[in-house]
């Protein structure tokens, strides 16, 4: 019987999704902090920037579940 | 771009909150990520042991997070916090007595028979144990119920993605339904728990900030607390005197909780029929677990499951808490919300199912809205694509296959759970739009969990237990229990002197008015209104010298009406809505709702007048019948619905084993692994203390005692 191929592990997807959002969300967050929102638009808290470290946050999670569970490539055994 | 152009344009004027690019494009990868996973998937779903039970190789932590998250849809989370806005802590019982004994009881006790069986489904056990006739009416009717807490999930979808971004319902209904029938159509289970597993990260990513600021907004834990109990004065004035702060001192009387519920309902209704009806029984969950590799992965991860359930009130009643307590009008004024039954729902005011996104629009900007929508949309897909998929199971292996066509290949089989996920999902759009029956979202799922989930339970766990129980005790017991559910049901709505709603006068959009306020006891507050122009609809609202109903337009003199209304047996105050109209000497454009305040109406003004009595309404409680079945005439919708789901497993047990007891059982050989007693458990392999089952299972519950104690 042909064996199937490995199925990659749905840890790096979701590292995947998450790095790539970390890294959407922390360059708005520092966008927001270098350049301040225009008064009207402010969310409540806005001061304390949460969208910036909780980037950095998802960043670093996404980092390494992508890393860790990367698809490798197969060796042959002989 | 144009794509995000496209989306942007969907936006409407009228929406909460404005997304921005980044926060659409982090919607957009969600969608292109799902979408990819369901295609690499399908070359996995090629057997239909592969498609209907993702080939039983789930490790302990993908069964146990796919098990958990199959109940965390935005559905549970919105209803939820929306439950807490309503009954206070006691929202976080769900979570607790509502859940954990359930989960480890499933995880201890019923997982063996459910692994060692190889049953493919809940109703599959009983036909093992009981036969073809308990088969079916489980396989129908979970087939039913799959499809309408399915449809119920894109109803609350599309309302939210309306509230909150003013896109089409019919549209944000349609792209989610058929993003979510493409990938489970193409990889079956495997697909759905795919999308769950990556669902459960998503929405604590995006969900655990709003508690978070929230707590730290409100000055810490204690002052919210404070600020609840300060604010429900006004936002729950009926019930103002109520506890909203405790999870069981509260419980002494029915008076003293805002769910008008007891100790009693709490602990028999919640945690035990509710609870292990829901956990044990409903295959959407059960289908998680009993598809692990092997006996200890199925049991510890619904022991991590169990787990993971005590964290959500984290995402879920805090965010209903902070509702109660930062929530406030531009006038310092705590923001009231009302049910969805309420006139004013919609109109004037949010409601309680829009405690969430109030949360998300107040503290989550640019990036972290569009993560937090993101998650909520993800949410509602994988609670349409969990009950989609157990649809699909049920369907195929417990109605087609045994009633319609017993002979078919494996093949044909896979190809009919295709076609049916396709048509379930159809079959759930359809029902999306029944939901407006019912005051809150939940409640309409645990109508369904009481009709349905506890009779299986009763029938279900006398089987596995007692080996008298007979085929015909497990088919009466089940069959009756449900009848008796829906009887209970219809019981409460019932009105046999008629119900009439309360008086309302919604004024048309552009309708002109003019404004008195003189009221010595709030200045400033509108104390009389004159409707100067335009329409007006009444509800059992009578006028002076026009009292009989039917459409007219006021001649010349001008009509008053005063600030209450008589009904049956009492006089209530009327409610006047005016969504949208012109203050007449001003010409500013306001909208409003007033209650008892008299008004005049012009010579001109068209009126529609109608007068309702109805004997049977399915949004009322009959206040005389809620205290047959919930011992109290206190009882809110919550309370009604533990209770009968109490007397429903009652009547379940009783009528299976008197039907038993009179019945002739199987023979002791044909139910061999599947009663206790005669299924010789697997040998457990020698393993470390902390891999084995029991061991977690003393540690959760554990757990889950000292959180009583704390929050009591």
């Amino acid at each position: 019987m042909e064996e199937r191929e490995k199925q990659i592990p749905i840890w790096f997807f979701i590292g995947a999704i998450v790095l790539i959002y970390g890294a959407l969300i922390t360059a708005t967050g520092f966008l927001g902090w270098v350049s301040l929102p225009p008064a009207g638009t402010r969310v409540a808290l806005w001061e304390l920037h949460a969208d910036l470290w909780w980037g950095l946050l998802l960043l670093a999670i996404g980092l390494f579940y992508s890393l860790k569970y990367r698809p490798r490539r197969k060796h042959r055994n002989a | 771009m144009a794509f995000l152009s496209l989306i942007a344009a969907m936006s409407g004027s009228a929406s909460m909150l404005h997304l921005r690019p980044v926060d659409l494009l982090i919607i957009i990868i969600y969608f292109f990520f799902v979408l990819a996973i369901g295609f690499y998937l399908k070359k996995f779903a090629s057997t239909g042991d592969d498609f209907f039970m993702a080939g039983r190789k789930m490790t302990a932590w993908i069964a146990g997070l796919s098990f958990i998250s199959a109940n965390l849809s935005s559905l549970e989370t919105m209803g939820w916090s929306a439950m807490a806005y309503q009954y206070g802590m006691l929202g976080a019982h769900g979570y607790l007595i509502g859940a954990i004994p359930a989960i480890l009881f499933l995880a201890i006790v019923m997982m063996p028979f459910y692994y060692i069986s190889r049953t493919h489904s809940v109703p599959g056990y009983l036909q093992l144990r009981y036969g073809e006739g308990a088969r079916s009416v489980a396989g129908i009717s979970f087939s039913f119920m799959t499809v309408a807490v399915s449809g119920a999930s894109m109803f609350a979808m599309a309302k939210i993605l309306n509230l909150l971004l003013g896109w089409d319902m019919n549209i944000s209904i349609w792209v989610a339904s058929l993003t979510v029938a493409v990938y489970v159509t193409l990889g079956g289970l495997l697909s759905a728990v795919f999308n769950e597993v990556l669902q459960f990260f998503l929405i604590w990513l995006g969900s655990l900030l709003i508690p978070i600021l929230g707590i730290i907004h409100a000055g810490g834990w204690g002052k919210m607390m404070a600020a609840v109990q300060r604010n429900v004065a006004v936002i729950h004035p009926a019930v103002q005197n109520a506890d909203f702060t405790s999870l069981w001192q509260n419980l002494g009387s029915f008076a003293s909780n805002p769910m008008g519920i007891d100790w009693f309902g709490m602990l028999f209704g919640q945690g035990i029929a509710v609870a292990f009806g829901y956990w044990c029984t409903d295959f959407l969950q059960v289908q998680r677990v009993i598809v692990a590799k092997d006996l200890r992965s199925a049991q510890n991860g619904t022991i991590i499951g169990a787990a993971l359930k005590m964290m959500v009130p984290l995402i879920v009643t805090i965010p209903g808490l902070l509702g109660l307590a930062v929530l406030m009008n531009s006038d310092g004024s705590p923001m009231v919300l009302v049910p969805e039954s309420d006139p004013r729902a919609g109109i004037t005011h949010n409601t309680f199912n829009d405690v969430l996104p109030l949360l998300m629009g107040k503290y989550l900007g640019p990036g972290l809205l569009g993560l937090g929508v993101t998650a909520m949309i993800a949410g509602f897909m994988s609670g349409m694509a969990g009950n989609v998929s157990a649809f699909a199971t049920v369907w195929t292996h417990d109605v087609y296959k045994p009633l319609i066509n017993r002979k078919g290949s494996d093949r044909h089989y896979l190809n009919m759970g295709r076609w049916s996920s396709v048509i379930g999902v159809l079959l759930s759009i359809a029902t999306a739009y029944t939901l407006f029956f019912f005051s809150n979202i939940l409640e309409y799922l645990q109508v369904l969990v009481f009709f349905f989930i506890v009779p299986l339970f009763g029938t279900v766990i006398l089987g596995m237990l007692w080996k008298r129980a007979t085929p015909a005790g497990g088919f009466w017991g089940f069959l009756v229990a449900i009848i008796f559910s829906i009887s209970m049901w219809a019981f409460v709505h019932t009105f046999p002197h008629g119900y009439q709603p309360q008086p309302k006068v919604t004024l048309s959009h552009g309708a002109e008015v003019l404004l008195t306020r003189a009221n010595a006891a709030k200045p400033g507050a509108i104390s009389y209104i004159s409707i100067e122009s335009g329409a007006l609809d009444l509800v059992n609202v009578p006028l002076f010298g026009h009292e009989e109903g039917g459409e007219f337009t006021v001649q010349d003199q001008p009509l008053y009406m005063r600030e209450v209304a008589p009904l049956r047996k009492t006089a209530a105050p009327i409610q006047i809505l005016a969504p949208e109209v012109v203050i007449a000497d001003t010409r500013e454009q306001q909208k409003f709702g007033l209650s008892a305040v008299p008004a005049r109406i012009s010579p001109g003004v068209k009126v529609r007048s109608t007068f309702i009595s109805r004997r049977f309404d399915p949004a009322a409680f009959n206040p005389d019948h809620v205290k047959v079945i919930a011992r109290s005439d206190k009882a809110k919708p919550m309370a009604v619905n533990m209770y009968s789901a109490w007397w429903s497993l009652v009547v379940c047990l009783l009528v299976t084993i008197v039907v038993s007891l009179f019945t002739r059982p199987k023979p002791e050989a044909e139910l061999k692994n599947l009663v206790m007693g005669l299924t010789p458990l697997p040998k457990e392999e020698a393993s470390p203390w902390h891999r084995k089952p029991l061991f977690w299972a003393a540690v959760v519950m554990a757990v889950f005692i000292v959180i009583n104690i704390i929050f009591w």
